[in-house]
């Protein structure tokens, strides 16, 4: 049981760190439907600083995981930003190829460095066993993993940053009514960039955390199957409030994990029912909240609208 | 002596390539003073009024704050000259409450956090001190529209802005938030703020104006005091010739019943009792019948029933004999009904396409228009649309191509009326067909439905305007409430009487209470 609770809570960590980034990205009006690509990249970032940092202390080990998969993912935001908000592309389309090129790029990249360290090594297969220890802390069976204080963190930041600060009124605004937050001074085009870079930071966060969660080497031509998209449906079931999503994520987290644990938990593996109806559960169950669900939802008026200063 | 303007606009000329927006244009507004700006649409009052907010840089032309000339480059330079404008179209956050929509941009914060108490209180003070009534934690979708106004005033007022100008504040309002709004910037002015009043209503420039600044097709025609001037002399300014006032029509006498509605009931969107209820009527070929009364009182419905955009849950509707209460939408266009609808943008247009595809909306299946093949005969849709521009004095930036959305309000509505009206229907049903338009186009209307009353049409209006439910029917239907309540001859009535049925207070067809 304490083993469902422990990986309820990780995968929760994950949904809840990705599904934040789209919150900010879409409360800043510009949908972030690349969530996934930014996952993939943000997981290389800190799986390359967990395997080249083996055997640092485990302070080191953490932050430099944190730093690295954010940053990458931040930057790779940028890409969405650049495109949607200086050159108003079709936000879906360029979320669509940031998820196609993410995994693709991922691939290559480690590949490239697997073969130059062994000419015989073709895997885009990084190892970080070492570090990932780092990450743990033992109570009794129960393995606390620093994510999810850190995801803890994060989830009461992003809180008080929406809904307490300048910052926050501005940003939401600019995803409601961005000739409104023109005409009052606001520069609609910085706040977009600053949702989509923090939504990059979170979402590449969320990367690392989730190909750490169940495993100790990640496959990257795998990408990180779907989950990204999982949290945008834990975005929208969380009304784009960070108190919902993180219960949203908590519910699905629990699905996630029973795909992990039901062997072990009694009359579930009593029932005999095949590991790949659990690995469908979050999915299946994404579909029918949404269908029942989307009818009340409300996002951000003004999202997938590029902004345009002249347009009236 | 100490300046006695607050803001001069001297010589401005904004060119845009094809028009000369603004040709020349002088414009001082006293502190102090209500001023009007006073023109039709597309007579360049609201170019005007970008080239003040920074929006457009003028050609020539300087602009002056208290004597100084000042360089307006953007919207917050007009902002830190203390100048402030509420806009047609509300800039506020729907979702966010009043106060928040009150201090975006300019929030007080401590540490980073913002400080709501404290700005609440200065809300309250301001609208305390100016009259103008809000509830600061409510969220602005759940608000009058009026309260929304008045929310945009205490934007300008928490800012310290000491221009204040209203673009068309009353377009969306009833007449007691009207009233309401005038008693507001009378006390505004009395208070020292200085406020420019852009309109094209006579009446209500003549009731709060001090003096009124006229613009005619881009051109500076004259300032005037208000006090010395008349309606006539204002309108006359304003379009450059006489308007008349009164509609002219002879009188008739009405043929065939057109239109037989027979217990009509409508449901509503709103709430669970029905919208309409019960409704029968008929309007004759030859015949102008007018539904009046108060916004919300079933009208909307009753209409989407007779077109057919939204089914009826009982009663019939007869077109010319033939029953159509249950027809499609085409079937009741291609059988002769037009239909004017309230909401341009939403029924009325396709903002984004063009101006000649949108005359071709509800006939581009017809052999003129569309091959056999099926691919549409743009030669013929071209050609079509050019007589309809012509034909009915369309005014466009760039002709047919035009996109819908870059047109005014008058030319988007002369569209429809021309793209309606050509289908020379039997049945005509134009709602506040007038709804935001200037003088000069209203008489234009009028007179479009009075001509199609005279080839004999019918003709079903509906209409929020007291004065043109006086002046352009031959019968009066009033509603309250999803009923008709009575049915008047607008030649044997007064706008007293009419307001009796309107606010319920009288009814000749009350049901009986069921025993």
């Amino acid at each position: 049981m304490t083993l469902l609770v422990q990986y309820t809570l990780i995968y929760a960590s994950v949904l809840i760190l990705v599904a934040l980034g789209g919150c900010f990205s879409e409360h800043s009006g510009v949908i972030n439907l690349g969530l996934e690509g930014i996952m993939v990249m943000g997981a290389m970032g800190g799986a390359l600083a967990m395997k080249y940092l083996t055997g640092s202390p485990a302070f080191v080990v953490i932050l430099a995981t944190i730093l690295a998969s954010a940053l990458t993912g931040l930057v790779y935001s940028l890409l969405l930003a650049v495109a949607c908000i200086n050159f108003k592309a079709d936000q879906t389309i360029v979320g669509t190829a940031l998820n196609m090129l993410g995994t693709a790029a991922a691939t290559v990249i480690i590949k490239a460095i697997n073969t130059a360290a062994n000419p015989d090594d073709v895997s885009s297969v990084v190892q970080y066993i070492e570090s990932k220890r780092s990450f743990i802390v033992s109570f009794g069976t129960f393995e606390f993993n620093w994510f999810m204080l850190v995801t803890l963190i994060l989830l009461v930041i992003s809180y008080i940053l929406l809904y307490k600060t300048r910052f926050g009124l501005r940003l939401m605004a600019c995803g409601e009514h961005p000739q409104a937050a023109d005409s009052v001074g606001i520069n609609v085009y910085k706040m977009r960039y600053a949702g989509v870079m923090i939504s990059g930071f979170l979402g590449g966060l969320g990367g690392i955390v989730y190909i750490t969660a169940g495993v100790s080497e990640w496959k990257f031509e795998n990408g990180v199957v779907g989950f990204g998209f999982l949290a945008l449906a834990v975005m929208i079931f969380g009304q784009w409030k960070p108190t919902r999503i993180a219960l949203a994520a908590l519910l699905f987290g629990l699905f996630r994990a029973l795909s992990n644990v039901y062997s072990g938990i009694g009359f579930l593996s009593m029932l005999n029912i095949p590991s790949t109806i659990y690995n469908m559960l979050p999915y299946m169950i994404s579909l029918l909240v949404l269908a029942l669900t989307s009818a009340n939802s409300r996002a951000p008026k003004a999202e997938g609208i590029p902004y345009d200063k002249g347009a009236r | 002596m100490e300046n006695q303007y607050a803001i001069e606009m001297l010589g401005i000329t904004k060119i845009f390539p094809g028009i000369i927006a603004n040709d020349d244009i002088t414009l001082q507004l006293k502190k102090g003073e209500i001023h009007a700006l006073l023109g039709e649409n597309g007579a360049g009052k609201s170019t005007l009024m970008s080239v003040l907010f920074g929006l457009y840089q003028p050609e020539k032309g300087i602009i002056k704050k208290d004597g100084r000339q000042v360089k307006i480059q953007n919207p917050n330079d007009a902002n830190d000259l203390g100048i402030g404008m509420v806009h047609q179209h509300f800039k506020l956050v729907e979702c966010f409450s009043v106060l928040d929509n009150i201090i975006l941009g300019v929030e007080p914060v401590k540490n980073g956090f913002l400080q709501k108490k404290e700005a609440k209180e200065k809300i309250l003070a301001l609208s305390e001190k100016y009259g103008l009534k809000v509830d600061p934690d409510a969220l602005i979708e759940d608000i009058t529209v009026g309260m929304q106004q008045r929310t945009e005033i205490l934007k300008m007022l928490y800012r310290d802005n000491e221009i204040l100008i209203f673009d068309e504040p009353t377009a969306v309002l009833t007449p007691q938030e009207i009233e309401e709004l005038m008693q507001i910037m009378r006390n505004l002015s009395a208070e020292g703020k200085s406020i420019l009043f852009i309109s094209h209503k006579l009446n209500e420039i003549m009731a709060v104006a001090d003096r009124c600044t006229v613009l005619r097709k881009g051109k500076y025609i004259g300032t005037v005091n208000v006090a010395d001037t008349t309606m006539p002399e204002l309108s006359r300014m304003m379009v450059g010739r006489d308007v008349e006032f009164a509609v002219k029509k002879e009188d008739r006498t009405p043929g065939d019943v057109i239109l037989d509605v027979k217990g009509l009931t409508v449901a509503s969107k709103l709430h669970k009792n029905n919208a309409v209820k019960d409704v029968s009527f008929n309007v004759r070929s030859g015949e102008i019948v007018c539904i009046a009364g108060i916004d919300g009182n079933g009208q909307t419905e009753l209409v989407y029933g007779l077109t057919g955009l939204e089914p009826v849950k009982a009663g019939t509707v007869i077109m010319k004999g033939k029953d159509i209460t249950h027809a499609s939408i085409r079937e009741r266009s291609v059988n002769g009904m037009s239909h004017i609808p309230e909401d341009r943008h939403k029924h009325g247009l396709v903002l984004d396409y063009s101006l000649e595809d949108n005359m071709i909306l509800q006939r581009y299946f017809e052999p003129e228009f569309t091959s056999k093949a099926g691919t549409l005969k743009r030669a013929n849709i071209r050609s079509y649309a050019e007589k309809l521009i012509d034909q009915y004095d369309v005014r466009s930036g760039q002709g047919a191509i035009t996109k819908a959305r870059s047109m005014s309000g008058g030319n988007q509505q002369k569209a429809i009326i021309a793209r309606e009206l050509d289908k020379a229907p039997d049945l005509l049903i134009a709602v506040q067909p007038t709804r935001g338009l200037d003088v000069g186009a209203i008489e234009y209307i009028h007179k479009q439905l009075v001509a199609q009353r005279d080839a004999g049409h019918a003709v079903l209006l509906v209409s929020l305007e007291l004065e043109e439910v006086m002046t352009v029917p031959d019968r009066i239907l009033v509603m309250y409430e999803g009923e008709i309540v009575g049915e008047l001859d607008p030649k044997k009535t007064n706008a007293e009487e009419l307001g009796l049925y309107m606010s319920g207070a009288k009814n000749d067809f009350r049901k009986e209470a069921a025993v």
